[in-house]
């Protein structure tokens, strides 16, 4: 079942579109922001909710990159693998963030903090090499800097 | 030199919010015209001061708007669009303005609903952007809490409401029909023009999608007039322009200078040349969806169309170096893997040839590349570019492959003569 809180956000989407399954995209983020990620019981509430087929809604929620379908740690790493990043080094980092939090691209450590994903380009290319933790950017970084930027995250 | 779009960006200092933009004279281009100038003679000044659009395909604003349709039976509500996706890898100019000055955009917005009569704006913002989207919506409140937005703005019966949308992630939202598409809640696949997005858009109705540089350059140019605006320009394209630079330059940035500098002065001077090491061997002289420029293409002037003589496209303006310690082979693979990673399936070309594209690359950085690989690359350079798919989006990968091949094939002939990766 939908929260009362995420259907009143929800609610508040429909009225700025002409029709309620326009505002699919905005209740997917609105229910991740809340449960972390997005499963088959909150793809089927949604559905239900915006009068379509869960199908239609999961067409939609597995396009996007940023919505997740699979459960993710407490934390997530977005590292650059754009050009830029590439140029500047960011394999250096990929390698580093690997080792150390034990885990593959795409992967969540054992105890749930960190899910460690590569993304496109962060808009910031003259500060290359750069991740993202969270909604926290980080620029110019070398593999020497990644623990203490790890530390911050419990 | 005037610098309109970033004279009042400061990079370490909050931007301007309502009143220190009203004190820098924000505002005043929309009192100007919503105190007696009409849309179409607004629509005719944005045209004749040669704004060409910042998004990358350098269409006219004034023309692309003159094209809503327009007077009592034309349909409402009708819709105007930031593109404040900015996806394009190597790409950050827009980041800079949306940051840097949020009013400037909002009063940019206004001022082209205003031209086209538009009912509803949106920021279709990428998700990266916290700080922006932070910004805009504190913003977004000034401009309705001063009346800027909303009913009967400044007395001149025009009402727009504003509203911010923060993308998934996915680049193809950027692509103007395919963010239609994701504003209306499906997936992001492009639609067929005709009908252009200007007769039947958002929700079916008329709809002007612009770059964020774009409409930052309105209020300046309602201030100042066309030919001040097309003066501020060394070639035949008005305005100034947000270049960038990355890679390994002495000072990666941005900076805002006027449309049609050299790609010496900007790398050279702006940029402050090649770290110490490094020699020049391509540029991407407008996002990773532009052909290689080598040494040889230092001295042209970095507008539309001199960028296109020399067999390029300016792009978004974001160079992106390449240098020779770097290999080319690698450096192109990394773009198709973006491409094929962000082509939205919908036709089958890009769909199955990007795929194959970038395998035959990793291939080759493995060693294990073929001398037919080099005409199987070549063919697909063919297969989808122009014309062959239903975006652009697999016509602007070919373009740095295409041109790979053409100025660095020793670079890939290496690859397969040796069996492995020379710069490894
Ligand atoms: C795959 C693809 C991605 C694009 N991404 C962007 C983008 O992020 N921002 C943008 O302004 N234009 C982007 N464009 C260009 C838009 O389709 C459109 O031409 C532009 O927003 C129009 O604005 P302008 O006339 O002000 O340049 C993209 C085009 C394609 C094919
Ligand atoms: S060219 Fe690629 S991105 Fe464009 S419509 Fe075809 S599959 Fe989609
Ligand atoms: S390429 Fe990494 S931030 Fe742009």
């Amino acid at each position: 079942m939908l929260t009362a809180i995420e259907k009143k956000a929800i609610d508040h989407e429909i009225e700025l579109v002409p029709y309620r399954k326009a505002s699919v995209i905005e209740a997917l983020k609105i229910v991740q922001q809340h449960r972390g990620w997005i499963s088959d019981e909150s793809v089927e509430e949604i559905a239900a909710y915006l009068e379509i087929s869960p199908a239609e809604v999961d067409s939609v929620a597995t396009f996007y990159n940023l919505i997740f379908r699979k459960p993710v740690g407490r934390h997530i790493i977005l590292l650059c693998d754009s050009i830029s990043c590439y140029v500047m080094g960011y394999r250096l980092l990929h390698k580093a963030l690997e080792e150390k939090l034990h885990i593959r691209m795409g992967q969540t450590t054992d105890d749930n903090r960190f899910t460690l994903l590569p993304n496109v380009c962060l808009g910031c290319c003259d500060h290359a090499p750069a991740l993202m933790i969270d909604k926290d950017l980080y620029r110019d970084i070398e593999p020497a800097l990644l623990d203490d930027i790890l530390k911050k995250y419990a | 030199m005037e610098r309109p779009l970033t004279s009042n960006i400061y990079p370490d200092r909050p931007p301007l919010n309502l009143k220190e933009y009203e004190k820098a004279g924000g505002y005043i281009a929309l009192r100007k015209a919503c105190s007696g100038m009409s849309p179409a003679a607004l629509q005719k000044l944005v045209q004749d001061s040669n704004l060409k659009g910042r998004g990358g395909a350098g269409f006219n604003t004034g023309i692309k708007w003159s094209l809503v349709p327009m007077g009592d039976e034309a349909p409402h509500p009708k819709y105007l669009i930031a593109n404040a996706d900015e996806m394009e890898p190597g790409t950050f100019k827009d980041r800079v303005l949306l940051e840097g000055n949020p009013h400037q955009l909002i009063e940019g917005m206004i001022l082209a609903a205003y031209a086209i009569q538009a009912d509803i704006a949106y920021v279709f913002l990428r998700w990266a952007y916290h700080e922006a989207a932070a910004l805009l919506r504190k913003s977004i409140q000034e401009a309705y809490d001063a009346g800027y937005l909303g009913k009967d703005i400044l007395g001149s019966g025009f009402h727009l409401d504003m509203h911010l949308h923060t993308g998934v992630g996915r680049y193809m939202c950027g692509e103007e029909t395919a963010l239609l598409n994701a504003l209306e809640g499906k997936r992001a696949t492009p639609r067929a023009k005709p009908p252009f997005p200007q007769v039947s858009g958002l929700f079916g109705k008329p709809t002007i999608v612009n770059n964020v540089e774009t409409l930052c350059c309105i209020p300046h140019i309602v201030n100042n007039g066309a030919d001040w605006f097309k003066g501020l320009s060394y070639s035949e394209d008005g305005g100034t322009k947000l270049y960038g630079v990355s890679g390994k330059v002495k000072k990666p940035g941005a900076w805002e200078l006027p449309m049609g500098i050299t790609m010496r002065e900007l790398i050279e001077e702006h940029a402050g040349g090649m770290k110490s090491g490094f020699q020049l061997k391509g540029v991407l002289p407008g996002g990773a969806s532009t052909d290689f420029l080598t040494v040889q293409h230092l001295d042209i002037k970095l507008d539309y169309k001199s960028v296109a003589a020399a067999g390029s496209r300016l792009g978004t303006g974001t160079m992106i170096v390449m240098d020779d310690g770097t290999c080319p082979v690698g450096f192109v693979h990394n773009l198709q893997h973006f491409f094929a990673q962000e082509s939205c399936g919908w036709c089958t070309p890009c769909r199955e040839g990007l795929p194959w594209v970038e395998k035959i690359l990793l291939a080759m950085e493995k060693g294990e590349g073929r001398k037919e690989d080099l005409e199987l690359l070549q063919m697909h350079t063919q297969l989808l570019g122009p014309g062959n798919t239903f975006c652009a989006l697999a016509p602007g990968a070919m373009e740095p492959l295409q041109s790979a091949l053409k100025y660095f094939r020793d670079d890939f002939e290496k690859h397969i003569d040796h069996k492995k990766c020379p710069y490894d």
